[in-house]
Formats: C-alpha cells, sequence, structure tokens
C-alpha cells in the first residue's frame, strides 16, 4: 500500500536509515582529527597556521571553535572535546589547569599583544585621544566582563584615572553602549560604524586599518600587553598532533606568521617590568622588521 | 492511515509488535527531548549554581526590561498583524502565496540573519538608520533596537494563529452581519474577535514566549547592556561566560517563564478547538 505520498512507509524508513548510517560513517570517517579551541583575537592567524600546520599533515582535519577565552574555558571545564587551547590571557588558562584538564607546566607563552584604540574612519565622534571616551555622546563599545579584552581595557582605563581625574573610567564607561561577546564582534560594531569607538588588541584593528577603521595612539606608558598562553589538553585523543602544532606555533614559521598578523614575540618584553608599571623599555625593540609590522613596546 | 482499520486476525501478532515499536521509539523520543531540561534542572541543583549568581539587581533589570520589550512587541503584534491576518484568511490576489512565505520567513530564518539584515536596515548606515540618524535618532542599543528585532521574530507566529482562527469563520456569518448593516469595526467588534479570540490569545502568547526568548537577533541588532538591551537570554549568554552553574539558574526562570506561557497557549488552542 503506497503512502500518502506515493512510497511504502517501510522505503521511507529505509531511506532515513540509509541517510543517518551514511551522514554518521561521513562525519566519524576522519583520519586523525585536532580540535583547536583559540581565543577570537587569533581569528586570523590561526587560521594562517593551520593551513600551513595542514600542509605538513595532510591526513590531519583540523577544526578550530574561535570564542572569548572565557567561554572556551567554561566550555572546557564542562567538558567540551578539544586538543589544544589557546588564550588571549593567563586568567582562561588558569581556570583550565584548576579543573585539572591541562597540565599547569605544559602552559607555553607563544605570543603576546597590545591594545589599540579605535574608531570608524570617517570618527563622527572626533575621538583623537583616550581622553576623548569620557566625552558625552560618545558610542563606546568593550567586551564583557570576563573576556581578556575587557579585562585588559579595563586596566587601563583605571592606570587614567591617575591622569585625568578619579573618575575618569567610570564616565568612560557611563558611554558603554554594548558589550560584546568577544573581540572581534567589538571590532564588527565599529567596521560596521555603529558604535564610535572600542578598545581591542593590535592584531584585530590591523586587519581593518584603512578601510573601515582608524586606530588612534595609546601612550605607550598606558597600554596594556596581553600574553597568550598555549597547551595540549591532557585528555586529548590526539596528543601527539596536539603537540606537534604548538611546537609548530613555536617555531620560527609559526613565530613569523604570528608576527605577519602583529602579534609580537613571547620573549620581546619583560613582563613583569610592565606590570610594575615600569616604562616600557623601548631599547629591547631590535628586530625592525617587527618594530614596522608590530610596535610592541 | 486510516484509524478504524480493524487489523487482520492473521497479523495479529506483528501488530503487537509494531505496537511495542510504536510505544517504545515514542517513549524514547519524548526522553530525548525531556531529558536535557531535566538534566539542566538537576545539574543546577547539585552544583549550588544559585550561589554565583549575577547581583539580583541585574536580574531584576534584565526580567524588567524583558517584560517591557515583550509587553511592547505584544502590544504592536496585536495592533499590525490582526489587519493582516484578516486580509490573508479573506482577500484573494494575486502573489498571495508569495506574501505568505515571506511572513512566515523569520519563523525558519537563522537569528543571526535577521539581526544582521535589521542593522543594515536600521542601523547607523543602514538603508533607514541613515536616514533617522540625520534626524539625531539612533536605533541600536537601545529598546526600540529590542523591540523591533523581538518583534520581527515572534509576529510571525501570531499572523499565522490569527490567519487560522479567522478562517474558521465562515464568511456568510460575516455577509449576514453586513446584510444587517454592521459596520467594519463593530463587525470586527461584535461577530469576528468573540469567535476567534482563542486563536488570537493562543497565537499572541505563543508570539510573546517567542519574544521573550529571543537572543540571535537582540544581540546582534541592539547590543548586551545591562538595563538598556541585557534581556533575560542575553544575561543568561553573558553569565555563562563567567560561570556556568550561575547560567543554569538565570535560564531555569526563563524556563518556568516559558513553560506558564506555553500552557496558557495550548489551553486557548484548545478551547477554540472545542468552540469550531
Amino acid at each position: 500500500m503506497p503512502g500518502p505520498y506515493g512510497m511504502r512507509p517501510a522505503r521511507l524508513l529505509t531511506a532515513i536509515s540509509l541517510f543517518l548510517a551514511a551522514a554518521l560513517a561521513a562525519y566519524g570517517q576522519s583520519a586523525e582529527s585536532l580540535t583547536i579551541y583559540a581565543a577570537s583575537s587569533l581569528t586570523d592567524a590561526f587560521e594562517q597556521l593551520t593551513a600551513a600546520f595542514g600542509k605538513q599533515h595532510p591526513n590531519a582535519e583540523i577544526v578550530i571553535n574561535f570564542a572569548s577565552s572565557s567561554t572556551l574555558a567554561a566550555q572546557l571545564i564542562a567538558g567540551a572535546p578539544a586538543d589544544v587551547f589557546a588564550s588571549a590571557a593567563e586568567t582562561p588558562m588558569s581556570l583550565v589547569t584548576d579543573s585539572q584538564r591541562i597540565g599547569e607546566k605544559t602552559v607555553k607563552v607563544f605570543a603576546r599583544n597590545q591594545l589599540a584604540l579605535i574608531a570608524p574612519a570617517d570618527n563622527p565622534a572626533d575621538i583623537h585621544a583616550l581622553q576623548d571616551l569620557a566625552n558625552e555622546n560618545v558610542l563606546l563599545v568593550l567586551a564583557v566582563a570576563g573576556a581578556p579584552i575587557r579585562t585588559y581595557a579595563d586596566a587601563m582605563l583605571a592606570a587614567l584615572n591617575d591622569e585625568y581625574g578619579a573618575d575618569f573610567s567610570q564616565r568612560v564607561l557611563d558611554n558603554l553602549v554594548s558589550e560584546e561577546s568577544n573581540v572581534r564582534q567589538v571590532t564588527a560594531r565599529v567596521a560596521l560604524g555603529e558604535a564610535d569607538a572600542a578598545i581591542v588588541y593590535q592584531t584585530d584593528a590591523a586587519a581593518e586599518i584603512g578601510e573601515s577603521l582608524i586606530t588612534i595612539p595609546i601612550d605607550p606608558s598606558f597600554n596594556q600587553t596581553a600574553s597568550y598562553p598555549i597547551a595540549a589538553l591532557s585528555d586529548s585523543p590526539s596528543s601527539a598532533l596536539a603537540a606537534m602544532f604548538i611546537e609548530f606555533v613555536l617555531s620560527d614559521e609559526g613565530q613569523m606568521i604570528l608576527r605577519a598578523y602583529g602579534f609580537c614575540s613571547p620573549d620581546i618584553i619583560d613582563v613583569d617590568a610592565l606590570t610594575e608599571a615600569a616604562p616600557a623599555p623601548t631599547s629591547e625593540v631590535d628586530d625592525e622588521s617587527q618594530a614596522k609590522t608590530a610596535p610592541c613596546h | 492511515m486510516n484509524p478504524k482499520r480493524k487489523p487482520r486476525p492473521a497479523t495479529d501478532r506483528n501488530f503487537k509488535a509494531d505496537k511495542l515499536l510504536l510505544f517504545s521509539v515514542s517513549g524514547l523520543t519524548f526522553l530525548l527531548l525531556l531529558l536535557p531540561i531535566l538534566v539542566l534542572i538537576g545539574y543546577g541543583i547539585s552544583a549550588r549554581g544559585w550561589e554565583g549568581l549575577p547581583d539580583s539587581a541585574t536580574i531584576l533589570k534584565a526580567i524588567l526590561l524583558s517584560f517591557a520589550s515583550t509587553s511592547a512587541v505584544i502590544g504592536l503584534t496585536a495592533l499590525l498583524g490582526t489587519p493582516l491576518a484578516y486580509v490573508l484568511s479573506r482577500c484573494q490576489f494575486a502573489g498571495k502565496h508569495i506574501v505568505s512565505l515571506f511572513i512566515e520567513l523569520p519563523i525558519v530564518m537563522p537569528p543571526a540573519v535577521a539581526g544582521l539584515a535589521l542593522l543594515l536596515t536600521f542601523g547607523r548606515r543602514g538603508f533607514i538608520g541613515s536616514l533617522l540618524s540625520d534626524a539625531g535618532i539612533i536605533i541600536p542599543f537601545s529598546i526600540a533596537a529590542v523591540i523591533i528585532a523581538q518583534f520581527f521574530i515572534s509576529a510571525p507566529f501570531y499572523i499565522r494563529s490569527a490567519q487560522t482562527g479567522f478562517s474558521g469563520i465562515p464568511p456568510e456569518v460575516e455577509d449576514a452581519a453586513c446584510v444587517d448593516g454592521a459596520s467594519g469595526w463593530r463587525l470586527f467588534w461584535h461577530i469576528i474577535l468573540p469567535v476567534a479570540w482563542r486563536a488570537l490569545a493562543s497565537g499572541l502568547i505563543l508570539s510573546w514566549a517567542r519574544a521573550l526568548g529571543e537572543f540571535g537577533a537582540t544581540i546582534l541588532f541592539a547590543g548586551n547592556l545591562p538595563g538598556r538591551t541585557q534581556t533575560m537570554p542575553l544575561l543568561v549568554y553573558t553569565v555563562f561566560e563567567r560561570d556556568i552553574n550561575a547560567a543554569i539558574w538565570t535560564g531555569l526562570i526563563l524556563v518556568v517563564l516559558a513553560l506558564i506561557a506555553l500552557s496558557l497557549s495550548q489551553w486557548f488552542a484548545r478551547a477554540q478547538d472545542r468552540l469550531t
């Protein structure tokens, strides 16, 4: 007895089962997979890095999950399957090491980054310095609390209180119109012209400069340095591949790619000296090509 | 399938086996749909997530904002959606299928795409938004943006339900009323509404629940700021970035609200069925 659509029910069932089986088979077929959880600010650099790594390991199927480091940490703590975690700050990484999914000793810093103040190319709110962020009617967008970029931005604003008055950071935050879940979405708000200003990483700004964004220089003594730690998950099913990928990121080739996207070398600056709020030792920037592509103070 | 068909005696045993299969598959499917909610509740209780809840002021702000925006959405939906639903149920015109298709598109459209479309239309540099911006009106990052996003996503649910409700009224009833000299407004108020109001209410509640849960279009179009555009679903997402256990509890508040709305909607729908 044919069904209402001219197909026997049994045949329909068979077709559905075959389709499901094919879908499952296609999903499970991958040779060796490498799942990387990476901070949003690494999006462009890691796409390039994994493409280069993929050429060396053509059988590896590489998947990257980009999100705010704090979101990734929450997912990893909840047991999300992953092989490598690359964070934009120490805190999300230490949350994961606390949960025992990453050995504390295996964490390595692979890159550094600095903050940039951005505005749409036509600069509708006339932003020329950090001070202007406290002007009236500035539509400011920042990342959500907990995201590393927000922690760095808050630290910078707090440091500016000494310069522009104790209520400076509060006046800036009064201009806040949205808290985006990661730094890429913050950048997009400004690139679309919806927001007047935002604080992002210099690497995020670099991708859009000249097109839709301008950057406004930040006084190096107030700028913050972001450290990017990377580690393999201790329960990774592809631990050998994960170790090779981390090695590749730290290799000269990997570092060249990161440099091309505006990241600073992990050992270019003395972080302790910076966190002590000492003036940045500019003399340590000795590599000229680095200084050109990435002003790392 | 014809439910009155009696099984032939020879296949009685087969029929029993079929019945067993039918019930076990149904049970499994139900469990699959129910399990995540149960696990959410169980996990929330065992992890003592309420201890990490954001401060009550933030939650209260999000709840108030959610109720303020969804109330506005319901008002707008009833006001703007009812005439459209009536036209669709009563009038025949060229391209009606296309019109219906586009009205129902937001139901199946990924909300993030809807948010992007709204941003390109009403954003500061958008199609209409740039004109508004010249007049000093900026829609994104305001409660107006929240309302527009929720309306866009949820109104089709009401329009569909109202259309069905209006179609259930025989045209003769309206014709008779017209012969008796009823005006358009009185016809609607005294004849159509008393018959179709349960379908309208059920659709309105469904719309409301969808607006209450709206996330993707809102966060893209309206942004996310406590007290201004951060509705309950956005708060759940924001809390998740910090504390997954607290996010569960914030989410459970939303689940309970949605459950109440849905049972009301189903109750109205059943009442309408009994009536017609």
